[in-house]
């Protein structure tokens, strides 16, 4: 973490020489396209580095929320569709599994100068990926509705709990918590932010054998299935829109929610001003005595594309130096939270900062996590609706997770 | 018309059958037997803004040399289809072993992915097509014994729900049925219960999603069914109202009869389409308490971040299997009163 703390730390110390100004980006010429998903963020990026097209650069985009499904096949294809594609921890190891993004390492010497040593993503010690912003699950609290109740900020989720147990015999509110618990990747998140959170490992050492159905698995389960008994009866239903649609219509008083949702549901649009000014971001909660926050640090960045020209490859890594410089974050600061220098940390900001300097881990950048994700999201809903016992769950999650990685060709 | 003419005629319509439909399922099949190599793993150290850690990850070199020499994969013959995530054949047989009575057997059987998501699809099949096929009828005999100047507005409002997007028509009724939605909330008011909830309870997201199911796909029943209507002779209707024949007896032994070639039509189309039932479960976020076959092909590919392309093809051809087992009595059914007319 402590190289996180000290992006945070420098970022209010101007380093003026680190920038390297680009006229007209230097490019002699190429093809660039670009694959991001489809949030405000990374539009600020994108559009930035498309002001390098013209002379003989052509510069196109996708912002699209299937970009997931898009990068393997996209990339695949010799010349590849997209030179440059935008993704986070979890997206880029299936990427590296089948070879289709390449080492940095010549780029980052020959164009990096401004970039910082955390940006770097490297595996086995070669570059593989540039970071560039930052995000994680954390807790929003109604500083109103816990002063009526007499409560301080929760850092545990036990004392969530007993918040929420004194906010509802208070009469506030019935369902005072919320998460993302719409089966699938978001109740998989959930699930692997609170086992985060007991400090054990997901797997055995060194293997892709599964290894959640222990006393640690039970604990993530228990504190998981409590929460949602805070939760509306709807909570099966719940994505990010959902809970914060929620969130701003008043309807809740603590809850875990991505650190970009911060931004808007914070600003004047969709809310009021009683709601908007008393919403607090705060670090992830501990599990208990949990060594870290139940929580997972993620990053979104981009890599180059394996099977484009190098000409396309360093046009393209010159176009996106230039998205993700100073001058964008000076005019994007309040986004989200930018690893770039230059960057202020805002109030909207401080629950991803708290959560990263209670020393949260990052999102485990194995090749099998994403099936190990998959399982779980799958096979939790009949525990948390009371029809499976807390043991049969975490067997079906290992009896999935098995099934699936035999046929990804991780298991024998 | 001769055989040769014939073969000429529906030439091109076979060609196209081959290249678009045939051989797209037998790539489909080529793709179930066959799965992901197994990746050479090893340990190496990755770093990122947050820090290092020596993980385990794939060494990419060693992977792609194997994946070139057999670009299809490993071949895996029918396991993918028996394993846990599909027929799951070794857990059913010990669950079989294991339970003491016939209702344990079948809690643990319906614990699987693939048994959960059958029942749910055979339910709504053999719930919603008989009701769309008699709902269907009687609305288009009400339709047509309306004065002209009311038929034709009636007939389009009544097409209405298929004019509508499937997804579109499932999230207007999925935001009208929430607990602050005006059907929600209006149920929690009339049954005093302010945890009722339509999303939450098994039940009710089923019949939510089989109502839903029968209005989406009334329109196609009642439009077939009118025009059948039309072809109805008039002078052996008068017939039988001077037989003393009352409405219900000339629906039941005149109408009924005379358009039932379109009731074995309908109902080969609805229980394809029912089968295949897919939009409803996604527009309901339902996937909690109903998940069907198409589902899972849907999840597989687009759940996540990694793609499951051998467990969707699988689950592709059990499910054209499944249809497949359905069509066979209508099939039969069309195939002997052929033979029977020839004769």
């Amino acid at each position: 973490m402590f190289q996180f703390k000290s992006m945070v730390a420098s970022a209010a110390i101007l380093i003026g020489s680190a920038t390297v100004s680009y006229a007209g980006c230097g490019i002699s010429g190429g093809n660039v396209s670009i694959l991001a998903n489809d949030f405000p963020a990374l539009h600020a990026v994108v559009s930035a580095a498309e002001s390098c097209a013209g002379d003989g650069v052509t510069i196109s985009k996708n912002h699209t929320k299937e970009h997931n499904s898009l990068q393997v096949p996209g990339l695949t294809a010799n010349p590849a569709e997209y030179s440059v594609v935008v993704l986070a921890n979890s997206s880029l190891v299936p990427l590296m599994g089948e070879g289709l993004v390449r080492p940095l390492d010549d780029l980052v010497a020959k164009h990096g100068g401004s970039l910082q040593k955390h940006q770097l993503v490297t595996i086995d010690g070669k570059i593989m990926a540039i970071a560039f912003m930052a995000n994680a699950q954390h807790l929003f609290y109604r500083s109103d509705i816990l002063d009526k109740v007499g409560l301080k900020a929760p850092t545990t989720y036990e004392e969530v709990l007993d918040a929420a147990k004194a906010i509802r015999s208070a009469g506030l509110m019935e369902y005072p918590f919320a998460f993302n618990t719409a089966p699938g990747w978001n109740l998989g998140e959930e699930f692997v932010n609170m086992y985060m959170g007991t400090g054990a490992d997901f797997f055995k050492p060194g293997t892709a054998e599964v290894s959640i159905n222990n006393e640690h698995g039970i604990a993530t389960l228990n504190m998981i299935k409590a929460l949602t008994e805070y939760s509306n009866p709807d909570f099966l239903t719940f994505n990010s829109d959902a809970t914060q649609a929620l969130w701003e219509a008043g309807d809740l008083a603590l809850a875990n929610f991505w650190g970009t949702r911060a931004g808007p549901i914070m600003d004047a649009e969709g809310s009021t001003e009683e709601i908007t000014s008393n919403t607090v971001v705060a670090s992830a909660p501990f599990l208990g005595n949990g060594p870290r926050p139940s929580s997972t640090l993620w990053w979104d960045g981009f890599s180059i594309a394996s099977n484009v020209s190098d000409a396309d490859a360093e046009a393209s890594f010159i176009a996106m130096m230039n998205g993700i410089s100073r001058e964008m974050v000076t005019a994007n600061n309040d986004l989200t939270v930018w690893l770039i220098d230059g960057y202020k940390p805002s109030a909207a900001s401080a629950g991803v900062t708290a959560t990263a300097a209670n020393g949260a881990a990052p999102y485990p950048m194995l090749p099998f996590m994403g099936t190990l994700h998959g399982a779980a999201g799958a096979e939790l809903s009949e525990f948390l609706q009371g029809s499976e016992t807390v043991e049969q769950a975490l067997a079906d999650i290992e009896a999935a997770y098995t099934a699936a990685a035999k046929e990804k060709g991780f298991l024998d | 018309m001769k055989h040769r003419t014939f073969l000429w005629f529906i030439l091109p319509s076979l060609a196209a059958m081959l290249l678009f439909i045939a051989l797209p399922i037998l790539s489909v099949f080529t793709q179930s037997l066959f799965v992901k190599h197994d990746k050479v793993l090893i340990e190496a150290e990755v770093c990122g803004p947050f820090g290092c850690k020596t993980e385990v990850s794939v060494d990419v070199e060693a992977t792609t040399e194997l994946q070139k020499q057999k670009p299809l994969g490993k071949f895996n013959g029918l396991k993918t289809y028996t394993n846990r995530n599909h027929l799951a054949i070794n857990e059913v047989r010990s669950a079989w072993n294991e339970s003491s009575s016939i209702s344990i057997f079948l809690s643990s059987l319906l614990n699987l992915p693939f048994y959960k998501a059958l029942l749910f699809t055979i339910t709504y099949t053999f719930c919603v097509t008989p009701f769309v096929i008699v709902l269907g009828l009687f609305i288009a005999i009400a339709v047509n014994s309306l004065p002209p100047v009311l038929k034709g507005p009636t007939i389009f409002m009544s097409l209405l729900p298929m004019i509508v997007t499937p997804l579109v028509g499932a999230l207007i009724l999925f935001w009208m049925t929430d607990a602050e939605g005006i059907i929600g909330s209006t149920l929690q008011i009339i049954f005093n219960d302010s945890d009722l909830s339509l999303k939450a309870s098994k039940t009710l997201t089923w019949i939510m999603l089989m109502v839903y199911g029968v209005w989406a796909s009334l329109p196609f029943s009642f439009i077939v069914f009118y025009a059948g209507l039309q072809t109805v002779p008039e002078d052996t209707l008068e017939a039988a109202m001077i037989d003393g024949a009352n409405r219900w007896e000339r629906i039941r032994y005149v109408i009924v009869p005379y358009i039932m070639p379109l009731v074995v039509f309908i109902t080969l189309i609805l229980l394809m389409d029912n089968f295949r039932v897919f939009e409803p479960i996604i527009g309901f976020s339902a996937q909690a308490n109903a998940t069907s076959l198409s589902w899972i092909i849907y999840n597989d590919l687009r759940g996540g971040e990694i793609q499951y392309f051998s467990s969707a093809s699988a689950t592709s051809m059990l499910t054209i299997i499944g249809v497949g087992i359905l069509l066979v009595p209508v099939l039969i059914r069309t195939w002997r009163d052929f033979n029977a007319k020839s004769t």
